[in-house]
């Protein structure tokens, strides 16, 4: 249904999406999760058509949206970041006007309009101008116009962003009622929300993708191992081997040979700190022990730094290793 | 065409919606109601000046009273379509309703064609007001009506480029009032460009009254469709909705 090819973006120096890949099914709801500033916005709007990639091609609804723009935009629904209203308008008008320029025909736009009111609840407020809304009733209004011809894919840049408690819960729910016929993406930096809607997770960082899976096998891979980073000086011998013999150890791999010195990676069983019986083994061998140090993932990263809110940015480390 | 209609319709009601449309409307109205009373006051005198020399020539009114109202109030134009084209643009990129515009089923060409067309509407309809005027001098004289016709045309053409440079200029900024001022310079501009020509050589003069958008009006008031002027004005409108179709791809790849 959604398919996105090495997209790339570049604004000047900048690069905002770098060489991302991903594809959803349909009736799958896929969320975008990534901190601030991360790339997802960016290709959003390249998948709505709103910008021209740099590099590589999205393909909605089997339609390649730089190519044939008009047909992939008649199958898709998008709610930007910021509800796109007119402040002048009633709730009705605008979404009237959004049938229009959407191409529903004319018999069928009171109906049109009428469900997708139905749908986000805000049929009270279908006599107000747009401009005098509450945040809340605004996301629900730019919602109601995302659906309101049935689109086959649905784009929502958080699409709870700015709502109480109560209406987060009301439109996740209609999120996963709607996940049924239609193909979701949405983003949001929130971890917790893309666990509870989504079938499957594309995790973004600094424009790159860093892991796509369902939220299940994303939180056991993160809670299933640690990895310690480990620098030898084996003089010759191949430390491999013998590393891989210590109890609690899964999986070594070398990452890197400088001449006699090693570097390896380590990954271990949860709960299980083996960084003793490591120290220990390259100093029994006699070897040189240089650096050993418990390393993070950069999922891992992210998760973190998206459940604690941290203001403070964690600065990948050299040596890391997208788990992806 | 019913995206484009659709999209006018929006413009038009959005005009309407805030103070703009009024303005503009009662502005024009009034300053062609006092060009209107001004010239009929003079052109009263001069008539009875002539009936007093007896065998004086006879006073036209499409001359002497209809030709200056309508060069007259093509200078106001400079004034009010400055209003009405500085929203077009910015007003959406400000408030991000140009990402619901540029992510509808709809072309560059429709959504200009159709911010283009809403924008003529108003300004059709505030001409329109001014067949009231006009209307009242066939009441109590006979002045030529073809005149009248290819004046009325020629304005709406002339208005057709300004509001096409002034959809260009909105399209570059989020700011309505730079939009607002940058039109209004350019305008201004575009009306005094041939006023050195005489002290240039004949060259040059010929240059600045070609690009000099008023004074392609000057044969439309006089009964005369010119194909050189409608050519003009007919390819200056599409030239100016074409770089503002350029404009609006750019800022698609910037961002």
């Amino acid at each position: 249904m959604i398919e996105v090819q090495r997209l790339t973006k570049r604004y000047g120096p900048v690069t905002a999406v770098d060489d991302v890949s991903f594809r959803a099914e349909r009736g799958e709801i896929l969320g975008f999760l990534g901190p601030n500033g991360a790339g997802k916005t960016t290709t959003m709007r390249i998948l709505t058509g709103y910008m021209p990639p740099t590099e590589g091609k999205a393909v909605v609804a089997g339609y390649d949206v730089q190519e044939q723009p008009i047909e992939a935009k008649r199958r898709t629904g998008y709610l930007p970041e910021t509800p796109p209203l007119y402040p002048d308008m009633t709730v009705r008008d605008y979404l009237d006007f959004c049938a229009r320029i959407k191409g529903v025909p004319g018999g069928e736009r009171t109906t049109r309009v009428k469900n997708a009111m139905a749908r986000t609840r805000i049929a009270d407020v279908s006599h107000r101008h747009c401009g005098k809304l509450s945040k809340g009733y605004r996301q629900r209004v730019g919602l109601a116009q995302a659906l309101l011809y049935n689109p086959d894919v649905l784009i929502l840049d958080e699409p709870t962003a700015g709502l109480d408690p109560k209406q987060i819960i009301e439109t996740r729910q209609l999120i996963k009622e709607l996940g049924g016929d239609h193909t979701i993406i949405l983003s949001t930096h929130i971890l917790p929300e893309v666990s509870q809607t989504c079938n499957r997770i594309v995790i973004i960082n600094k424009g790159r993708v860093v892991a796509v899976d369902t939220p299940d096998n994303l939180t056991a891979r993160l809670r299933g191992t640690e990895t310690m980073f480990l620098q030898v000086d084996a003089s010759g011998a191949n430390p491999e081997d013998a590393l891989t013999g210590i109890a609690g150890v899964r999986h070594v791999r070398v990452a890197e040979t400088r001449g006699a010195v090693t570097a390896l990676e380590i990954e271990s069983e949860a709960g299980r700190d083996v960084r003793r019986d490591l120290a220990a083994t390259v100093v029994n061998r006699g070897w040189g022990l240089l650096e050993l140090r418990p390393m993070r993932m950069s999922l891992e990263e992210i998760f973190l730094h998206l459940t604690t809110e941290d203001a403070a940015v964690v600065e990948p480390r050299s040596g890391e290793v997208p788990v992806a | 065409m019913r995206n484009i209609l659709a999209i006018a319709h929006k413009e038009l009601k959005a005009y309407f919606a805030s103070p703009i449309a009024y303005i503009v409307i009662g502005f024009f109205v009034l300053l062609f109601g006092y060009f209107y009373w001004a010239l009929l006051l003079f052109f009263n005198q001069q008539s009875m000046r002539m009936m007093g020399l007896q065998g004086g020539p006879t006073q036209n009114v499409n001359e002497q009273m209809i030709r200056p109202l309508f060069l007259n109030a093509s200078v106001v134009l400079l004034f009010i379509l400055p209003m009405i084209t500085m929203r077009t643009y910015s007003e959406e990129k400000r408030s991000g309703t140009i990402e619901l515009l540029l992510t509808a089923p709809l072309t560059d060409f429709q959504i200009i064609m159709g911010k283009f067309v809403g924008a003529m509407a108003l300004y059709a309809a505030a001409l329109a007001v001014t067949l009231l005027h006009v209307g009242v001098l066939f009441a109590f004289g006979k002045p030529e009506w073809v005149p009248i016709v290819t004046s009325y045309l020629g304005m709406l053409l002339m208005g057709g480029c300004f509001i096409s440079i002034g959809l260009l200029i909105s399209s570059f900024t989020r700011n309505q009032i730079v939009a607002g001022m940058v039109t209004f310079a350019v305008f201004l501009l575009l009306w005094v460009i041939n006023w050195v020509g005489s002290f240039t050589g004949p060259t040059t003069q010929a240059v600045l009254d070609y690009l000099s958008i008023t004074n392609h009006l000057d044969d439309f008031t006089r009964g005369i469709i010119d194909t050189k002027h409608l050519i003009y004005y007919i390819s200056f409108i599409a030239f100016g909705l074409f770089l503002t179709a350029r404009s609006v791809d750019t800022e698609r790849w910037r961002g």
